[in-house]
């Protein structure tokens, strides 16, 4: 029975991604596909080796953008959603725009960015991915803050708590698990958003500049390693928020999600 | 920004409220009924009108006693809790706890609480969350501890201060608030259906456990139900209220002896299921000249 | 309701006011500090005036005679990358749907599969827009010729895809055990309890995966654009214009406004829709 579980969740993906590997492999040898329609992963396995250090250091540079960029959309998110659960004009205020820049592609602004903030420096990517990654955090911590249940309310009063005691003992720790859901969401974002930024211009180091340039001289392996670094800055960015959502949660016994 | 920040020791230090408003002489304390009702109504407004969840209801309870509310479902009987409890007030009529308007017995900490949700915090352990009323009020972290350890010997529960609430079954769950509501000693008890979603079993269990607690500690106590058998079981009277308008329509006295009389064998007595009868007819409405005949009380 | 209507208004005028104020106020080289430009420079070509925006948009495009308008230009680019982000949601919504129903019917299928789809929303495959750039003008399949608007349309799907599938296999797998208990008791086989259980029940988890994938598409439709290089549509005339900034710095504002109303014109015919499903939609998770 057990090991039945195992097989199925551990042995199964592996499993699958190691025949999806062989069949693109075969696929592209057996086909004799050319390079720009999907090379094959032996021939990016290739590049991955040859190229290692211009990878590293074109992923570095977007990862950074991304890191700040995060960093500072998630702390406005906090102080905003602070202030709208405090006062409610705010939010009402705010509430269309917020609305609006979850459905509008940010990264138009990317190029406007750069004539604002100069075209030789990084700012504009990392404007673009605070917007982006501040979105989730201040949607779902606002709706965290205002999560209250009418028992732990009712409680609170019969207390006579202060507002600052239910600030501190219900509120903040109800809102947390809240807030953690919106950052995985924001970490995503954060980098997907410093990279596409620099398809619309800006200074030439980052991975998304070095896929474009990859791109337009041919070099199609070589692009797909440079998107292999692009996927394993996602994967860091997801593991860190996941390790820091367990640290903190798990300390404070906030094991309850939203 | 402190929205990260969930256990900031800035804001623990420091009591809540002043010891008590200078003109609440403790002479006045004891000697007043621990809940004084009169006339009280509440009206919700409504899109379709008016609604009456209480119409004129009189009501004393007096100091050490246990009395149950208990009637059909919208007949205002949490409604009258939550008046006493000061989360709601009232739209006519006068309240008093000890004496004393209620949102001054609510600052003076005069009440415990329980719900029909444990509402325990999830994320504190099971002896945190017994501590947070006197956390709240500004006692030591010493003496805190101390006085959980107690109440939770008392619930039964003291191989558990350090578990998490989900790991409790409700019944436990449930007996973890009870020790809360008790943890600053008050001398009225205030309890909204708080067995109301556990099994029989369990339910029976608690409730000998209640009487238990209630004797040692002398507390006056105010029960809200839907169960014919718990009214009866645990109470010195039980008042029975009808539905559109809420109203105390009869109020049954029990007298099965003191608290700490009650065991479980009264369950299967005569005098029991006597009184249980003489409930469920006043529930009813069944033949008002045999319910006067019972002595009833109607004050 | 009127009261959201009248702060909401009052919000948006704030960012104008705001956007007007830091011109008038902040020096026009913005705010530097150790060589970082810390604020934004207010001067005409960084942010014009929002009356000169409005100007621009009402002028003809290019000062060659017979020039249509700016605004109508805009409006018949942001249709047409309306349109290609609406055909990769319908293929990406779509795909979603059926891989959530594969996966709910074979938990072997769930097991492979889920931790691939998890794992490929946390990375930034947009990244591949760039790569199939040359499909459009090299890629033949027999008779059929690849066009480079379908690229655009197959990153937009891609994007599409991953929230529909997720948010639609937790919506297929939510009916509690007693309904799907009870429809087993009536002998009804697994098409029957997926259409008149599974997939009523799906809604309310669907509708918000619906509306990300939306959102998604439309943002990898104009990513894809620019990257791809593919003209006609908006994010290739926001980088165009944007070239030409410093002689005409108003003209890139159109087409920024332009992106803005796709975006809420996908995000609005989502709403619609929700509001076709209402029966199903009994409370929605998000």
């Amino acid at each position: 029975m057990r090991a039945a579980r195992r097989w199925r969740e551990v042995v199964a993906p592996v499993l699958l991604g190691v025949v999806a590997l062989l069949a693109w492999q075969a696929t592209v040898v057996g086909l004799e596909l050319r390079p720009f329609v999907v090379p094959s992963p032996t021939a990016i396995g290739e590049q991955l080796a040859d190229h290692a250090a211009v990878i590293a250091a074109a992923s570095w540079s977007t990862a950074r953008n991304a890191f700040w960029g995060l960093l500072i959309g998630v702390a406005v998110a906090l102080l905003a959603a602070a202030v709208s659960a405090a006062v409610r004009v705010v939010d009402e205020m705010s509430a269309p725009l917020v609305a609006a820049t979850a459905v509008v592609p940010i990264v138009a602004l990317a190029p406007v960015l750069y004539t604002m903030f100069g075209a030789n420096a990084q700012t504009a990517r990392i404007v673009v991915a605070a917007i982006v990654s501040f979105v989730p955090v201040y949607v779902n911590t606002l709706r965290g803050l205002r999560t209250v249940t009418p028992v732990h309310r009712d409680l609170m009063r019969v207390y006579a708590a202060t507002r600052r005691q239910t600030t501190r003992v219900v509120t903040l720790p109800g809102a947390l698990p809240f807030f953690f859901s919106g950052l995985r969401v924001a970490a995503s974002v954060a980098v997907i958003s410093a990279l596409v930024a620099e398809y619309f211009g800006g200074p030439v180091d980052g991975l998304g500049k070095a896929i474009t340039s990859a791109v337009s001289s041919s070099n199609y392996p070589l692009a797909w390693a440079y998107v292999a670094g692009a996927v394993v800055i996602g994967l860091v960015f997801f593991c860190a928020t996941l390790a820091l959502e367990r640290g903190v949660l798990h300390r404070g016994n906030l094991r309850q999600r939203p | 920004m402190s929205a990260t920040a969930p256990t900031s020791p800035s804001s623990r230090s420091g009591p809540v409220e002043p010891a008590g408003p200078p003109d609440s002489p403790d002479a006045t304390t004891t000697a007043a009924a621990a809940v004084e009702v009169r006339g009280v109504s509440r009206r919700f407004a409504s899109r379709s009108g008016d609604v009456v969840a209480l119409s004129d209801v009189d009501l004393t309870v007096r100091a050490g006693e246990f009395v149950s509310l208990i009637g059909p479902s919208g007949c205002g009987k949490s409604t009258l809790l939550r008046l006493i409890a000061d989360l709601d007030r009232p739209t006519g009529g006068e309240l008093t706890v000890f004496g004393r308007p209620p949102h001054v017995a609510r600052q003076n900490h005069d009440f415990g609480i329980a719900f029909q949700q444990a509402g325990l915090l999830p994320w504190r352990s099971v002896r945190a969350n017994v501590e947070l009323p006197l956390e709240l009020h500004g006692t030591g972290r010493a003496a805190r501890r101390a006085r959980a350890t107690e109440l939770l010997g008392l619930v039964g529960l003291a191989d558990f201060a350090d578990h998490r609430p989900d790991q409790l079954s409700g019944g436990m769950q449930q007996r973890v608030a009870i020790a809360r509501a008790l943890a600053e000693s008050p001398s009225l008890l205030l309890m909204d259906e708080p067995f109301g979603a556990l099994d029989e079993m369990t339910r029976e269990h608690v409730q000998t456990e209640l009487l238990r607690l209630r004797a040692e500690s002398g507390a006056a106590v105010v029960f809200v139900t839907h169960s014919i058998p718990e009214a009866v079981y645990l109470s010195d009277r039980v008042v029975v209220m009808s539905a559109r308008p809420g109203q105390v329509r009869e109020i049954v006295p029990v007298a099965l002896g003191s608290a700490g009389d009650r065991t479980d064998g009264l369950r299967e007595d005569d005098q029991f299921f006597d009184r249980v009868r003489a409930v469920r007819e006043a529930l009813h409405g069944t033949d008002g000249a045999t319910g006067v005949g019972r002595g009833v009380d109607q004050r | 309701m009127r009261r959201q209507v009248v702060t909401g208004a009052a919000g948006v005028l704030t960012l104008a006011v705001l956007w007007e104020g830091y011109k008038l106020l902040a020096p026009d080289d913005g705010v530097v500090v150790a060589g970082l430009t810390v604020l934004p420079r207010s001067n005409d070509v960084a942010m014009p005036h929002l009356w000169d925006m409005a100007a621009r948009a009402a002028a003809p495009v290019t000062s060659a005679p017979g020039a249509e308008p700016l605004w109508l230009a805009v409006g018949q680019a942001a249709a047409f990358t309306l349109g290609v982000a609406a055909v990769g949601w319908v293929v990406g919504v779509t795909v979603g749907l059926l891989t959530a129903t594969l996966m709910q019917r074979f938990r072997t299928a769930e097991s492979a599969l889920l931790p691939w789809v998890v794992l490929s929303q946390t990375v930034p495959l947009i990244a591949l827009a760039p790569l199939v750039r040359r499909w459009g003008s090299q890629l033949e399949i027999g008779a059929f010729a690849w066009q480079d608007w379908m690229s655009v349309a197959v990153i937009a799907s891609y994007l599409a895809f991953f929230p529909v599938s997720v948010g639609a296999l937790r919506g297929l797998s939510s009916p509690d055990a007693v309904h799907v208990d009870l429809l087993r008791s009536y002998g009804v086989g697994w098409w029957r309890t997926y259409s008149t259980l599974r997939l009523p029940a799906a809604v309310p988890h669907l509708l918000p995966a619906v509306r990300l994938a939306a959102a998604n598409a439309v943002v990898g439709a104009v990513v894809a654009e620019v990257s791809i290089g593919l003209r006609g549509g908006i994010g290739r005339m926001i980088v165009e214009f944007g070239a030409s900034a410093s002689a005409d710095p108003a003209k890139q504002w159109s087409p920024i406004a332009g992106a803005v109303v796709v975006g809420l014109v996908a995000a609005g015919a989502c709403v619609l829709l929700s509001r076709a499903l209402d029966r199903y939609r009994v409370s929605e998770v998000s």
